[in-house]
């Protein structure tokens, strides 16, 4: 499986990609920001998105708008992971199509949680 | 011929024309048109002054934004940056603590492995009883258990030590928007210093709505801070998306 990692901050997409790894996931990449992961969605050929919402250029959520509105991401498991908690700011991602949402900090188990749970449901539903 | 220094001009030649042809009438008139325009122009003048003057303090009295930052946005800053301490303080605790515990468990895992190792050169020598094999190889049995439980230890807290990194992320996002609060007062600043200068400030427009704001994105919520409407935690995220169905 070929994950894409965003996040501004180059420690927490090591921690993520580190626990990814753990849990059997050794075909990650990265990008920065929106801007800079968009593109490598729409030519990579990736299989999952783990993305923050707060980063200079393009927003996580303004790439899971972008990701939605692509007729060949359309269908991409989104798993948000950001220290954005409003209520709102959940609906709002819950609304724009994510399939899970983390708040950090965050364990490794919660990690684990989200990602077999977004598996599940997209097992289920094909 | 609308170029006042022109107009000075004829009217001063004119005047001197009067005054040497003795028609006094005439120089009266002149001086006083010359002297209602001079004041005409200071009128004006002044009148433009006081009104942006008058518009640049409304301007500056009217600008909530600066009073947002004396009293909210500064207070804040203060807040977030003692939280950043606290947690950078947290995280090197957690981090420090973890490797305490972690040392005294591989160097219990590297004494053992010593001495049993010297037993084993021992028994590779043959320079060795049954009766001391069977203790070894008892010895061993117990070691290699002893490995695996201690090396599963070291791997879990090696673990939670690159956890505690995720301080990095948090903080940078809080010391971040500290950031741009500074360079805002700076342009603040700039236009205080602009309008006591004489010069009409341009000021940017600043209307951006809390949406805007929240689509950008607000950073981490520190405790005390604005926590209204805030989830308490990832299980309360969890709760809010099954209430949305998910």
């Amino acid at each position: 499986m070929k994950i894409l990692i965003v996040d501004d901050f180059s420690t927490m997409r090591r921690i993520i990609k580190n626990l990814l790894r753990d849990l059997g996931f050794n075909n990650t990449h990265e990008a920065d920001d929106g801007t800079t992961g968009l593109p490598m969605l729409q030519t990579g050929n990736f299989d999952f998105l783990v993305t923050d919402w707060n980063m200079p250029g393009m927003t996580g959520i303004e790439l899971l708008k972008a990701v939605r509105a692509d007729a060949k991401l359309a269908n991409l498991p989104v798993l948000m992971v950001t220290a954005e908690s409003k209520r709102d700011q959940i609906i709002e991602a819950a609304q724009a199509g994510v399939n899970g949402y983390i708040v950090k900090p965050f364990t490794a188990a919660t990690l684990k949680e989200k990602i077999d749970k977004i598996f599940e449901r997209i097992a289920a539903a094909g | 011929m609308s170029d006042p220094k022109e107009l000075y001009l004829a009217q001063a030649r004119e005047l001197v024309e009067n005054l040497e042809s003795g028609n006094d009438a005439e120089v009266e008139r002149l001086l006083d048109h010359l002297g209602r325009r001079r004041e005409e122009h200071l009128f004006q003048e002044l009148g433009k002054m006081t009104r942006e003057l008058h518009e640049a303090l409304n301007n500056f009295q009217l600008d909530n934004r600066i009073t947002d930052i004396t009293e909210s946005d500064i207070p804040d800053a203060k807040e977030r940056l003692n939280y950043v301490i606290t947690m950078t303080e947290e995280a090197a605790h957690r981090t420090l603590g973890l490797v305490e515990e972690a040392l005294p468990i591989s160097d219990e895992l590297k004494d053992n492995a010593n001495r049993l190792h010297a037993q084993w050169m021992r028994f590779r020598s043959k320079d060795m009883s049954v009766e001391e094999f069977r203790e070894l190889s008892r010895e061993l049995d117990g070691f290699l258990n002893q490995t695996v439980g201690h090396a599963g230890d070291i791997n879990g807290k090696l673990n939670e030590v690159m956890m505690a990194q995720d301080y990095q992320d948090l903080t940078g996002q809080i010391i971040r928007r500290v950031i741009n609060l500074v360079q805002e007062v700076e342009d603040k600043l700039v236009g205080l210093i602009r309008i006591s200068g004489q010069e009409r400030l341009s000021r940017p427009a600043d209307a951006e709505t809390e949406k805007d704001r929240m689509m950008r994105g607000l950073g981490p919520q520190v405790p005390g801070g604005d926590s209204v409407d805030v989830v308490s935690g990832q299980d309360d995220v969890d709760d809010l998306l099954s209430s949305l169905g998910f």
